[in-house]
């Protein structure tokens, strides 16, 4: 063996410093953008709502199956909402996965850790950089949703005042706050999911699996939703957070669901990226068959989301006065009955009838589900309640029959059932012609984190 | 005065679960060589190229890398470049955005474009610079790995088949880029299956069989160990040749039915050391029959690694299947 040394001398040199945090940042940034697949979805992110929105004020028929969707020639802001309301049920898992499910296994794909890693020199700061743009990425693509429906709705429909899920008028203004909260408090939302796509990446690799895992779980998780299940459960899926941003729109705020989804949903993108940060520092990025952690995978990444599940289960049943399905016939009473005191407002103002306050309507409801044979409480289409109020100076009490389909998640619609000149007819004759009829089908979402007996 | 080897390992190991990929490994890499890495597949090459780039840490022994102890994984010290598996950059980046990124992440900051152009130019990708990768050949990705380990004026620089893909002009280009470091002081370590492209450029080779060096030294040496070569002789007349073949002492003529004989023609195949050779080609002289071709049917330093590493020795056949 021969061990000769060029007539150099070297210095003993100080180990290579790790690339800047910022750099790595950049690099990744760029690496994402640089797609054309991302920047495919970005653009559509920006363009496609407002050309929905747009389009869809030039038809007669609404999604009124959508909340807020009844609204959209009323005001721009219901597009908006509307939107936001699809993005929660698919397109933000969906964008999850396609940005964070992606990030590492790309590189497995392409054979390029051994490149990147030489380069960085720290799978910490490689970690960092991917997790922070990745999240902007998906920062930008939400961003995007909402300045595209918000701007599509105001120029084509224009800046009115939007009916909230209580039935109360809510100023342009105070809608405006209102709608980019919920835009933002989505985006919260939207980090548990990206942070399972992130843990999906790490541990599956080059996998296809990996880049589906937020979808799953989203998938997964509506397929739970549709159970019967106990109101801490619901609330303490990552999931409840897509639907929570509603209770901004109601009065008072339903800061319960509001709280537990934001808490959730932080708790959840916390896990999970500690969990794929472990795995991926744990990687030897020396061995050529890797291919997703596999096993590990199953016992660092999905048995301890299942055990945050089931602490949040807890936390929430312990922490909430929530029971049962969380829908009881109380809850419902009160929610129809706030929400048709203040659409009669407005049913009112549309006739030029003399405006009265609810606390004059003395609004009350009357519910019963399914009959006498069942119970009254819980999600179904066989709600029927009578609504009875109070016109001042008259004797005689007005009341109006509803048939409610109420969903698991709170959300119901309450289809009125006559008498015609009151809530039977889709429309209502004004001095200046035929105008929509506000008390012919009324949205509303019942609080299920309040108390069975706060009604 | 002090001198430092770019690279000195004793005894290293390194396993994969119950894989030994290295074993009791000594190494030393001298500034300003081209030193080849050698060693059939799973040998243990890619590992230690790993070790040399920091990307993993020995299970024992002590490597030293430009003078410092690596104990760690990334510990190895700034001036080591290279890559292992492929030069892995982005096929959605123009070259120049690839360069540009990591001089970016080495911290060159606003000297960045020059150091990237400089880089371009001497693996002569400058024509290309903004082209997107994905419609670059393999040459063309090997010498922007190239140019991306040059980024950091490296010295030590540890590339994995470097040549794969390269036409003759590239490989030539990046033989001169290759040699060109050296003389500069760069030490280079390069692992290779192409016995041609070491012979041109190292000077001193190293051969893993196993996890374990089975030789390291001069290439001249290591061209010793392969002992007595088949040559492959074709003269203007055959059988004469065969006659003065056979009764030239210590030399010995393939049989017409030896596997090495089946598809070479006219030509003849000798097996017998060089000073044997030399007394053939002086005989055949002698009897006017003029010596068109001479030369080792397997070069020697792969008939050295064949010898060396246990491989049988390939049929013509199989080298052609290869």
């Amino acid at each position: 063996m021969t061990a000769t040394t060029a007539p150099t001398t070297t210095d003993r040199r100080p180990d290579a410093r790790p690339a800047g945090l910022p750099s790595a940042y950049r690099f990744e940034l760029v690496k994402l953008l640089s797609q054309w697949r991302a920047r495919i979805v970005l653009l559509a992110c920006w363009l496609a709502p407002g050309v929905f929105i747009a389009a869809a004020g030039q038809q007669s028929t609404l999604p009124t199956d959508t909340v807020f969707g009844r609204w959209m020639l009323a005001t721009g802001w219901a597009g908006s909402l509307v939107v936001l309301s699809f993005c929660c049920t698919w397109a933000l898992p969906l964008l999850t996965a396609l940005v964070a499910g992606d990030v590492f296994a790309a590189e497995d794909r392409l054979g390029t850790w051994r490149h990147l890693v030489v380069a960085v020199r720290s799978p910490r700061r490689i970690f960092a950089g991917k997790a922070l743009a990745s999240t902007t990425v998906i920062a930008l693509m939400v961003l995007g949703l909402a300045a595209s429906s918000v701007v599509g709705g105001l120029l084509a429909v224009g800046n009115h005042p939007l009916v909230g899920l209580d039935g109360a008028s809510l100023s342009p203004g105070h809608t405006a706050r209102l709608v980019l909260l919920a835009w933002a408090y989505v985006v919260v939302a939207t980090l548990a999911y990206a942070a399972v796509g992130l843990l999906g990446s790490v541990a599956l690799g080059r996998s296809p699996m990996g880049l589906l895992v937020p979808a799953l779980l989203a998938l997964l998780l509506q397929l739970v939703q549709l159970l019967p299940l106990p109101a801490p459960v619901r609330l303490a899926l990552p999931s409840q957070a897509f639907l929570a941003w509603r209770g901004l729109l109601t009065s008072p705020t339903q800061t319960g669901p509001l709280v537990i989804g934001l808490v959730v949903s932080l708790v959840w993108a916390a896990v999970a990226t500690v969990l794929a940060y472990l795995l991926f520092v744990r990687r030897d990025f020396t061995d050529l068959t890797y291919d997703g952690s596999g096993r590990r995978a199953l016992l660092l990444g999905a048995l301890p989301l299942a055990a945050v599940t089931a602490v949040s289960v807890g936390a929430v049943a312990l922490a909430t006065p929530a029971q049962g399905s969380g829908i009881e016939k109380a809850k419902v009473e009160r929610t129809l009955a706030t929400a048709y005191a203040h659409l009669y407002r407005l049913q009112a103002r549309e006739l030029h009838r003399p405006d009265v306050t609810e606390a004059q309507l003395r609004t009350t409801a009357s519910c019963d589900k399914g009959g006498s044979l069942v119970e009254d409480h819980g999600p179904g289409n066989d709600w029927r309640c009578v609504v009875s109020w109070r016109i001042p100076g008259a004797v005689a009490v007005g009341s109006a029959i509803y048939q409610l389909d109420v969903a698991s998640d709170g959300r119901f619609v309450a289809d009125g059932d006559g008498p015609k000149e009151v809530n039977g007819y889709f429309q209502v004759r004004t001095p200046t012609g035929d105008a929509p009829n506000p008390l012919w089908q009324v949205d509303g979402l019942v609080d299920l984190s309040s108390a069975p007996s706060k009604g | 005065m002090e001198t430092t080897p770019a690279a000195r390992a004793r005894g290293i190991t390194k396993s994969f679960g119950d894989v030994v990929a290295l074993d009791g490994v000594d190494l030393d890499i001298p500034a300003g060589q081209v030193h080849g890495l050698v060693g059939p597949n799973g040998a243990g090459k890619t590992t230690l190229l790993g070790l040399l780039l920091g990307l993993s840490v020995a299970d024992g022994g002590t490597l030293e890398i430009l003078g410092a102890p690596v104990s760690r994984v990334f510990g190895v010290p700034d001036g080591v470049a290279g890559f292992v598996d492929g030069p892995g950059l982005y096929p959605s980046l123009t070259a120049r955005q690839n360069l540009a990124a990591l001089a970016a992440l080495r911290g060159y900051g606003g000297s960045r474009t020059n150091v990237v152009d400089d880089a371009l130019e001497q693996v002569g990708l400058t024509d290309v610079a903004d082209d997107r990768l994905r419609g670059f050949s393999l040459g063309m990705r090997q010498r922007l790995g190239l140019a991306a380990a040059l980024l950091t004026q490296p010295r030590l620089l540890v590339l994995d088949e470097p040549s794969n893909g390269l036409d003759p002009a590239s490989k030539r280009h990046v033989h001169r880029v290759l040699s060109r470091l050296a003389a500069d002081g760069t030490a280079v370590v390069i692992s290779s299956h192409r016995m041609d492209d070491l012979a041109a450029l190292c000077s001193e080779v190293t051969i893993l069989a196993t996890g374990r060096v089975v030789f390291t030294g001069p290439v001249a040496k290591l061209a010793a160990e392969s002992g007595e070569l088949d040559y492959r002789l074709v003269t203007s007349d055959a059988d004469a040749a065969v006659r003065i073949a056979s009764g030239t002492p210590g030399l010995e003529v393939l049989a017409d039915d030896d596997p090495l004989r089946a598809r070479q023609d006219d030509a003849l195949i000798v097996r017998a050391p060089v000073p044997v050779l030399d007394e053939l080609v002086a005989r055949l002289v002698r009897a006017d029959v003029a010596v068109r071709e001479l030369g080792p049917v397997v070069p020697p330093l792969e008939a050295a690694f064949l010898a060396l590493t246990g491989a049988d020795d390939p049929s013509p056949t199989e080298k052609e299947a290869r």
